[in-house]
């Protein structure tokens, strides 16, 4: 996937670092803003309290 | 292709979607431990600033109608002068996911701080800035300081047990009888266990020992050390 990914970038070695140095990034922060913050609440280690609800 | 050709495509494309799935990991990981803790520490600069504010601005409360606490907004500083210089956070009002993704919470239906019956505060052990983080190295004797507008309230750490996270009766105003007439002044602190853990329920108990009336210049002898340095 990430071989075809670089084949499809287009211009030069260096555009094309750019491009997947901006992609990898966009990858990063769509999880760290959505799909972690979605995740997170299903997990059982952030229970504090003792009402047996979430924490 | 050949079939040797297309082993090798296919044991590639899993290579690389486990490789990714690893590093998805550690990312979820970093974000746990370090980015939602950027978060509650400007959740916490902007209630401690709020605080402040309102600490200056509002006329000292009236003992007998005091004000009402607001869920999400700051009540109160909490200080751990055994856990080091700048162990202190903003307590919030409420124990909502949101409330303590601010820092430690107050359980609304337990004591006012400083009140005769049972503080019960709340914070998240190893997320969110861990506020609660080291608060198994409190021993007996230990100070909890809780500061208000108008008092530095001195509590002595009486014990720490661990129970199931069903154990309500740790919040009762009198801890373990339901019903009973509080006549002492505790703080309980109530965080999870083991560490990384849901498992368990880290419960430390404590009994007010000294209220002081704040003044300019005057704090608490447990904290007296970690202000002046």
């Amino acid at each position: 996937m990430y071989v075809w990914i670089w084949r499809h970038l287009p211009g030069s070695l260096l555009l094309r670092l750019l491009q997947a140095l901006l992609l990898l990034t966009a990858v990063v922060a769509l999880l760290m803003l959505v799909v972690f913050p979605w995740i997170e609440p299903q997990l059982p280690w952030n229970d504090v309290t003792v009402t047996g609800g979430s924490g | 292709m050949t079939t040797a050709e297309r082993v090798r495509w296919y044991a590639r494309g899993i290579g690389q979607t486990l490789i990714t799935l690893g590093v998805v990991v550690l990312l979820f990981c970093g974000y746990e431990l370090w980015v939602t803790g950027l978060y509650t520490e400007r959740q916490q600069h902007d209630l401690g600033r709020g605080l402040d504010r309102t600490w200056a601005q509002a006329p000292a409360p009236d003992p007998h109608h005091p004000l009402p606490y607001q869920v999400g907004k700051g009540i109160a500083r909490i200080w751990f002068p055994t856990l080091g210089k700048d162990v202190h956070y903003v307590v919030v009002q409420g124990v909502g996911r949101e409330d303590l993704k601010k820092g430690p919470g107050h359980y609304p239906t337990s004591a006012r701080i400083g009140a005769v019956g049972n503080v019960v505060i709340s914070g998240h052990r190893t997320t969110y800035l861990a506020p609660f983080n080291r608060v198994d190295e409190l021993r007996p004797g230990d100070a909890i300081v809780l500061e208000t507008q108008t008092f530095w309230y001195t509590y002595t750490v009486t014990a720490e047990t661990i129970v199931k996270p069903t154990a309500v009766e740790v919040t009762y105003p009198v801890p373990g009888h339901l019903g009973e007439k509080p006549t002492q002044r505790l703080l309980t602190l109530t965080t999870c266990n083991p560490k990384y853990s849901a498992r368990n329920r880290l419960i430390v108990h404590a009994v007010l020992s000294t209220p002081l009336a704040k003044k300019p210049g005057v704090v608490p002898p447990a904290l007296a050390k970690v202000v002046t340095g």
